[in-house]
Protein backbone atom coordinates (compact mmCIF):
# COMPACT_ATOMS: atom_id res chain seq x y z
CA UNK A 1 0.00 0.00 0.00
CA UNK A 2 1.55 3.56 -0.76
CA UNK A 3 0.93 6.76 0.71
CA UNK A 4 1.35 9.09 -2.08
CA UNK A 5 1.27 8.93 -5.50
CA UNK A 6 4.45 8.39 -6.83
CA UNK A 7 4.13 10.61 -10.10
CA UNK A 8 2.61 13.68 -8.26
CA UNK A 9 4.02 12.98 -4.49
CA UNK A 10 0.44 14.21 -3.23
CA UNK A 11 -0.77 12.65 0.02
CA UNK A 12 -2.99 9.81 -0.92
CA UNK A 13 -3.55 7.90 2.53
CA UNK A 14 -6.51 10.13 3.52
CA UNK A 15 -8.09 8.89 0.86
CA UNK A 16 -7.20 5.06 1.11
CA UNK A 17 -8.22 5.37 4.51
CA UNK A 18 -11.94 6.20 3.53
CA UNK A 19 -11.78 3.28 1.03
CA UNK A 20 -11.00 1.51 3.83
CA UNK A 21 -13.37 2.30 6.50
CA UNK A 22 -15.63 1.55 3.77
CA UNK A 23 -14.47 -1.62 2.50
CA UNK A 24 -15.08 -2.65 6.60
CA UNK A 25 -18.71 -1.61 6.26
CA UNK A 26 -18.07 1.28 8.19
CA UNK A 27 -21.58 3.22 7.49
CA UNK A 28 -21.91 6.12 9.97
CA UNK A 29 -19.12 8.94 10.15
CA UNK A 30 -19.04 11.14 13.29
CA UNK A 31 -17.26 13.68 13.85
CA UNK A 32 -16.78 17.43 15.27
CA UNK A 33 -15.06 19.19 12.41
CA UNK A 34 -11.22 19.13 12.32
CA UNK A 35 -8.66 19.94 9.97
CA UNK A 36 -6.78 17.00 10.03
CA UNK A 37 -10.10 14.43 9.24
CA UNK A 38 -10.70 16.76 6.03
CA UNK A 39 -10.69 14.09 3.69
CA UNK A 40 -12.59 11.78 5.64
CA UNK A 41 -15.43 13.77 6.50
CA UNK A 42 -15.74 15.64 2.84
CA UNK A 43 -16.18 11.41 1.66
CA UNK A 44 -18.33 11.08 3.86
CA UNK A 45 -20.59 13.80 2.73
CA UNK A 46 -19.97 13.04 -0.61
CA UNK A 47 -20.87 9.38 -0.24
CA UNK A 48 -24.88 8.56 -0.80
CA UNK A 49 -23.99 5.11 0.99
CA UNK A 50 -23.28 6.61 4.34
CA UNK A 51 -24.58 8.95 7.37
CA UNK A 52 -22.35 11.59 7.52
CA UNK A 53 -23.26 12.78 11.67
CA UNK A 54 -21.98 16.40 12.44
CA UNK A 55 -21.99 16.53 16.34
CA UNK A 56 -22.13 19.27 19.06
CA UNK A 57 -19.52 17.38 20.94
CA UNK A 58 -17.51 14.41 20.99
CA UNK A 59 -19.35 12.34 23.66
CA UNK A 60 -22.40 12.28 21.22
CA UNK A 61 -20.40 10.28 19.20
CA UNK A 62 -19.75 7.81 21.56
CA UNK A 63 -23.42 7.66 22.41
CA UNK A 64 -24.51 7.18 18.89
CA UNK A 65 -21.73 4.47 17.64
CA UNK A 66 -23.03 2.64 20.73
CA UNK A 67 -26.57 3.18 19.37
CA UNK A 68 -25.36 1.99 15.58
CA UNK A 69 -24.37 -1.32 17.51
CA UNK A 70 -27.32 -2.08 19.00
CA UNK A 71 -28.83 -1.53 15.62
CA UNK A 72 -26.28 -3.80 14.00
CA UNK A 73 -24.01 -1.28 12.10
CA UNK A 74 -20.82 0.25 12.06
CA UNK A 75 -19.07 3.80 12.72
CA UNK A 76 -15.78 5.47 13.34
CA UNK A 77 -15.47 8.72 15.34
CA UNK A 78 -13.31 11.38 14.15
CA UNK A 79 -11.82 13.92 16.41
CA UNK A 80 -9.15 16.13 17.41
CA UNK A 81 -7.25 15.36 20.75
CA UNK A 82 -9.34 18.11 22.60
CA UNK A 83 -12.43 15.83 22.00
CA UNK A 84 -11.35 12.74 23.57
CA UNK A 85 -11.74 14.75 27.26
CA UNK A 86 -14.91 15.29 26.33
CA UNK A 87 -16.09 11.30 26.18
CA UNK A 88 -14.58 10.56 29.12
CA UNK A 89 -17.92 9.46 31.16
CA UNK A 90 -19.52 8.58 27.95
CA UNK A 91 -17.38 5.84 27.41
CA UNK A 92 -18.51 3.65 30.20
CA UNK A 93 -20.64 2.46 27.51
CA UNK A 94 -17.61 0.82 26.06
CA UNK A 95 -15.97 -0.40 29.54
CA UNK A 96 -18.86 -1.37 31.36
CA UNK A 97 -21.46 -2.34 28.21
CA UNK A 98 -19.05 -4.10 25.89
CA UNK A 99 -19.73 -1.76 22.93
CA UNK A 100 -17.04 -1.89 20.01
CA UNK A 101 -15.67 1.70 19.37
CA UNK A 102 -13.40 2.78 16.52
CA UNK A 103 -11.81 6.18 16.81
CA UNK A 104 -9.48 8.19 14.86
CA UNK A 105 -8.17 11.20 16.38
CA UNK A 106 -6.00 14.13 15.08
CA UNK A 107 -2.95 15.12 17.70
CA UNK A 108 -2.30 18.31 19.04
CA UNK A 109 0.03 19.73 21.65
CA UNK A 110 2.63 17.21 21.02
CA UNK A 111 5.40 17.39 18.40
CA UNK A 112 5.92 20.04 17.30
CA UNK A 113 2.87 22.40 18.63
CA UNK A 114 3.13 25.79 18.83
CA UNK A 115 -0.04 26.54 20.64
CA UNK A 116 0.28 26.39 24.81
CA UNK A 117 -3.54 25.60 25.17
CA UNK A 118 -3.10 22.78 23.27
CA UNK A 119 -0.87 20.68 25.42
CA UNK A 120 -2.91 19.75 28.38
CA UNK A 121 -4.97 18.11 26.47
CA UNK A 122 -2.61 16.82 23.94
CA UNK A 123 -0.39 15.24 26.31
CA UNK A 124 -3.24 13.77 28.36
CA UNK A 125 -4.64 11.47 25.45
CA UNK A 126 -3.12 8.21 26.06
CA UNK A 127 -3.40 8.41 29.42
CA UNK A 128 -7.14 9.30 30.33
CA UNK A 129 -8.32 6.93 27.23
CA UNK A 130 -5.98 3.82 28.71
CA UNK A 131 -7.98 5.02 32.16
CA UNK A 132 -11.27 4.31 30.39
CA UNK A 133 -10.41 0.85 28.55
CA UNK A 134 -9.29 1.91 25.13
CA UNK A 135 -6.89 0.38 23.47
CA UNK A 136 -4.24 3.45 21.99
CA UNK A 137 -2.66 2.84 18.90
CA UNK A 138 -0.84 5.71 17.01
CA UNK A 139 0.39 6.33 13.38
CA UNK A 140 3.44 8.32 12.89
CA UNK A 141 4.24 7.99 9.25
CA UNK A 142 2.13 7.88 5.92
CA UNK A 143 2.83 3.98 4.71
CA UNK A 144 1.87 2.63 8.47
CA UNK A 145 -1.78 4.55 8.39
CA UNK A 146 -3.57 1.95 6.61
CA UNK A 147 -1.65 -0.88 8.36
CA UNK A 148 -2.72 0.72 12.11
CA UNK A 149 -6.50 1.90 11.23
CA UNK A 150 -6.77 -1.98 9.41
CA UNK A 151 -5.20 -3.29 12.84
CA UNK A 152 -8.28 -1.07 14.71
CA UNK A 153 -10.60 -2.01 12.51
CA UNK A 154 -9.75 -6.03 13.39
CA UNK A 155 -9.60 -5.17 17.13
CA UNK A 156 -12.81 -3.44 17.00
CA UNK A 157 -15.52 -4.91 15.31
CA UNK A 158 -13.95 -8.81 15.47
CA UNK A 159 -12.47 -8.28 18.95
CA UNK A 160 -15.56 -6.34 20.05
CA UNK A 161 -12.63 -3.87 21.77
CA UNK A 162 -12.84 -0.09 21.86
CA UNK A 163 -9.72 1.20 20.06
CA UNK A 164 -8.40 4.65 19.52
CA UNK A 165 -5.70 5.63 16.42
CA UNK A 166 -3.55 8.75 17.13
CA UNK A 167 -2.68 10.48 14.03
CA UNK A 168 0.20 11.53 15.24
CA UNK A 169 1.63 15.41 14.01
CA UNK A 170 4.49 13.48 12.96
CA UNK A 171 1.94 12.40 9.98
CA UNK A 172 0.04 15.30 9.78
CA UNK A 173 2.22 18.15 10.73
CA UNK A 174 1.66 20.73 12.95
CA UNK A 175 -0.30 23.50 12.75
CA UNK A 176 1.84 26.53 12.13
CA UNK A 177 1.02 29.99 14.21
CA UNK A 178 2.63 33.18 13.67
CA UNK B 1 -25.64 36.54 47.05
CA UNK B 2 -27.08 35.09 44.07
CA UNK B 3 -28.76 31.32 43.28
CA UNK B 4 -30.96 30.22 40.85
CA UNK B 5 -34.09 31.67 40.54
CA UNK B 6 -37.58 31.00 38.92
CA UNK B 7 -37.46 32.13 35.03
CA UNK B 8 -40.70 34.23 34.46
CA UNK B 9 -40.53 34.43 30.69
CA UNK B 10 -41.08 30.39 29.93
CA UNK B 11 -44.00 30.19 32.65
CA UNK B 12 -45.75 27.39 32.09
CA UNK B 13 -48.70 25.98 34.33
CA UNK B 14 -47.89 23.97 37.43
CA UNK B 15 -47.78 20.39 36.00
CA UNK B 16 -51.29 17.98 36.69
CA UNK B 17 -49.68 14.39 35.33
CA UNK B 18 -48.85 11.74 37.29
CA UNK B 19 -45.93 9.93 35.47
CA UNK B 20 -47.45 6.28 36.64
CA UNK B 21 -50.56 6.84 34.95
CA UNK B 22 -50.10 8.75 31.40
CA UNK B 23 -46.61 6.72 30.21
CA UNK B 24 -48.11 3.53 29.81
CA UNK B 25 -51.13 5.59 28.00
CA UNK B 26 -48.53 7.50 25.93
CA UNK B 27 -47.60 4.51 25.05
CA UNK B 28 -50.09 2.20 23.95
CA UNK B 29 -47.73 -0.89 22.56
CA UNK B 30 -44.44 -0.51 23.97
CA UNK B 31 -42.86 -3.98 22.59
CA UNK B 32 -43.34 -2.61 18.90
CA UNK B 33 -40.61 0.32 19.76
CA UNK B 34 -36.79 -0.86 19.63
CA UNK B 35 -36.71 1.72 22.52
CA UNK B 36 -33.11 3.38 24.80
CA UNK B 37 -33.87 4.57 27.77
CA UNK B 38 -31.66 7.26 29.93
CA UNK B 39 -30.86 6.34 33.54
CA UNK B 40 -32.89 6.54 36.38
CA UNK B 41 -36.77 6.84 36.24
CA UNK B 42 -37.35 7.06 32.31
CA UNK B 43 -35.29 3.35 32.71
CA UNK B 44 -37.75 1.92 34.87
CA UNK B 45 -40.82 3.18 33.64
CA UNK B 46 -39.85 1.21 30.22
CA UNK B 47 -38.59 -1.68 32.16
CA UNK B 48 -41.76 -1.78 33.69
CA UNK B 49 -44.22 -1.44 30.88
CA UNK B 50 -42.65 -3.86 28.44
CA UNK B 51 -41.73 -6.43 31.38
CA UNK B 52 -38.19 -6.31 31.01
CA UNK B 53 -38.53 -6.37 27.27
CA UNK B 54 -35.42 -6.87 25.44
CA UNK B 55 -36.50 -4.60 22.82
CA UNK B 56 -35.47 -1.74 25.85
CA UNK B 57 -32.12 -0.86 26.40
CA UNK B 58 -32.00 1.03 29.46
CA UNK B 59 -29.05 2.80 31.17
CA UNK B 60 -28.39 3.33 34.61
CA UNK B 61 -25.08 5.60 33.59
CA UNK B 62 -23.47 7.68 30.49
CA UNK B 63 -25.77 10.27 31.65
CA UNK B 64 -26.18 12.27 28.42
CA UNK B 65 -26.47 9.47 26.12
CA UNK B 66 -29.52 8.80 25.21
CA UNK B 67 -30.77 11.11 22.70
CA UNK B 68 -27.72 10.11 20.26
CA UNK B 69 -27.68 6.80 21.09
CA UNK B 70 -31.02 5.97 19.92
CA UNK B 71 -30.08 8.33 16.69
CA UNK B 72 -27.37 6.18 16.11
CA UNK B 73 -29.85 3.35 16.56
CA UNK B 74 -32.60 4.56 13.95
CA UNK B 75 -29.80 5.27 11.56
CA UNK B 76 -28.77 2.00 11.56
CA UNK B 77 -32.37 0.12 11.68
CA UNK B 78 -34.35 2.83 9.04
CA UNK B 79 -37.16 -0.04 8.97
CA UNK B 80 -38.07 0.15 12.44
CA UNK B 81 -39.54 2.43 14.99
CA UNK B 82 -36.72 4.01 17.67
CA UNK B 83 -38.29 5.02 21.19
CA UNK B 84 -36.11 7.52 23.25
CA UNK B 85 -36.95 7.76 26.54
CA UNK B 86 -35.19 10.30 29.15
CA UNK B 87 -35.83 12.37 32.07
CA UNK B 88 -34.99 16.43 31.57
CA UNK B 89 -31.85 16.23 34.14
CA UNK B 90 -30.05 13.42 31.65
CA UNK B 91 -31.54 15.54 28.52
CA UNK B 92 -30.09 18.61 30.18
CA UNK B 93 -26.54 17.24 29.37
CA UNK B 94 -26.40 16.89 26.25
CA UNK B 95 -28.77 19.18 24.55
CA UNK B 96 -26.51 19.50 21.25
CA UNK B 97 -28.27 16.06 20.76
CA UNK B 98 -31.57 17.31 20.04
CA UNK B 99 -29.56 19.65 17.42
CA UNK B 100 -28.07 16.47 15.81
CA UNK B 101 -30.81 14.43 15.51
CA UNK B 102 -32.82 17.52 13.98
CA UNK B 103 -29.98 18.01 11.53
CA UNK B 104 -30.11 14.08 10.93
CA UNK B 105 -33.65 14.07 10.67
CA UNK B 106 -34.13 10.34 11.21
CA UNK B 107 -38.10 9.62 10.15
CA UNK B 108 -38.28 6.37 12.73
CA UNK B 109 -37.34 8.32 16.03
CA UNK B 110 -39.39 9.81 19.10
CA UNK B 111 -37.73 11.41 21.78
CA UNK B 112 -40.36 11.45 24.85
CA UNK B 113 -38.98 13.55 27.56
CA UNK B 114 -40.89 12.88 31.22
CA UNK B 115 -39.87 16.67 32.16
CA UNK B 116 -40.69 16.16 36.44
CA UNK B 117 -38.82 19.26 36.92
CA UNK B 118 -36.37 17.42 39.56
CA UNK B 119 -33.50 15.48 40.11
CA UNK B 120 -35.88 12.74 41.15
CA UNK B 121 -32.50 10.35 41.98
CA UNK B 122 -30.23 12.63 43.66
CA UNK B 123 -32.23 14.33 46.91
CA UNK B 124 -35.80 16.09 44.65
CA UNK B 125 -33.11 19.08 43.56
CA UNK B 126 -34.99 21.52 41.23
CA UNK B 127 -33.70 21.13 37.83
CA UNK B 128 -33.08 24.12 35.22
CA UNK B 129 -36.63 22.64 33.67
CA UNK B 130 -38.45 23.15 37.33
CA UNK B 131 -37.10 26.48 37.30
CA UNK B 132 -38.78 27.57 33.84
CA UNK B 133 -36.17 26.40 31.25
CA UNK B 134 -38.61 25.12 28.19
CA UNK B 135 -37.06 21.88 26.55
CA UNK B 136 -39.92 22.21 23.94
CA UNK B 137 -38.60 25.41 23.09
CA UNK B 138 -35.34 24.10 22.68
CA UNK B 139 -36.33 21.19 20.58
CA UNK B 140 -37.81 23.38 18.38
CA UNK B 141 -35.14 25.85 17.76
CA UNK B 142 -33.26 22.92 17.16
CA UNK B 143 -35.16 22.38 14.23
CA UNK B 144 -36.96 19.12 15.44
CA UNK B 145 -40.35 19.10 12.89
CA UNK B 146 -42.82 17.62 15.36
CA UNK B 147 -43.03 19.13 19.23
CA UNK B 148 -45.39 18.32 21.37
CA UNK B 149 -45.75 19.42 25.16
CA UNK B 150 -48.20 17.42 27.14
CA UNK B 151 -49.57 19.19 30.28
CA UNK B 152 -52.87 17.73 31.08
CA UNK B 153 -54.92 14.55 29.73
CA UNK B 154 -56.56 16.77 26.83
CA UNK B 155 -53.02 16.88 24.98
CA UNK B 156 -52.70 12.96 25.41
CA UNK B 157 -54.40 12.14 22.20
CA UNK B 158 -52.07 14.01 19.87
CA UNK B 159 -48.97 12.33 21.68
CA UNK B 160 -50.64 9.00 21.44
CA UNK B 161 -50.62 9.77 17.50
CA UNK B 162 -47.32 11.27 17.40
CA UNK B 163 -45.99 7.68 19.36
CA UNK B 164 -48.12 5.93 17.26
CA UNK B 165 -47.98 6.99 13.75
CA UNK B 166 -44.77 7.85 13.97
CA UNK B 167 -44.14 9.18 10.27
CA UNK B 168 -41.29 11.84 11.31
CA UNK B 169 -38.66 12.98 14.28
CA UNK B 170 -40.63 13.92 17.15
CA UNK B 171 -39.98 15.24 20.46
CA UNK B 172 -42.54 15.05 22.92
CA UNK B 173 -42.59 16.63 26.50
CA UNK B 174 -44.75 15.17 29.23
CA UNK B 175 -44.51 17.34 32.33
CA UNK B 176 -45.64 15.41 35.26
CA UNK B 177 -45.49 15.75 39.10
CA UNK B 178 -42.95 15.19 41.10
CA UNK B 179 -42.99 11.35 42.31
CA UNK B 180 -41.69 7.59 42.32
CA UNK B 181 -41.68 6.03 38.34
CA UNK B 182 -43.52 2.75 38.29
CA UNK B 183 -40.62 0.35 38.95
CA UNK B 184 -40.31 -3.45 39.17
CA UNK B 185 -36.95 -4.03 38.92
CA UNK B 186 -34.48 -3.89 35.92
CA UNK B 187 -31.11 -5.23 34.44
CA UNK B 188 -28.05 -3.46 35.78
CA UNK B 189 -25.66 -5.19 33.39
CA UNK B 190 -24.85 -3.16 31.01
CA UNK B 191 -23.05 -5.55 28.51
CA UNK B 192 -26.16 -7.94 29.29
CA UNK B 193 -28.50 -5.32 28.43
CA UNK B 194 -26.43 -5.30 24.58
CA UNK B 195 -26.55 -8.44 24.01
CA UNK B 196 -29.89 -9.41 24.73
CA UNK B 197 -30.99 -6.44 22.74
CA UNK B 198 -28.86 -7.03 19.56
CA UNK B 199 -30.22 -11.00 20.32
CA UNK B 200 -33.94 -9.22 19.96
CA UNK B 201 -33.03 -7.07 17.07
CA UNK B 202 -30.90 -8.58 15.08
CA UNK B 203 -31.16 -12.43 15.49
CA UNK B 204 -27.55 -12.65 16.31
CA UNK B 205 -25.34 -11.31 19.03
Amino acid sequence: MTSHDVTTGAVTWPDELYDLLRRANVTQFAYVPDAGHRVLIDRSLADPDVYSVALTTEEEGVALLAGADLGGARGVLLMQSSGAGNCINMLSLNKGGHFPLLTLISMRGEFGEGNPWQFPMGQAVRPVLEAMGVIVLSANHPDEVIDVVQAAITMAFQGGEAVAVLLTQRLIGAKKFA
Amino acid sequence: MARPTKLQINALPDPVLDRRDVIPLLIENPHEFLAVCGLAGSAQELTAITNDGPNVYAMAGAMGAAVTMALGLALAQPKRRVLCVTGDGELLMNLGGLATCALMNPPNLTIICVDNGHYGETGNQDSHTGLGVNLAKIAEGSGIPAVLTINTMDDLPEGRRLVREGNGLAFILLRVKEGKPLNTGRLMQPAVGRTRFRQHALGHV
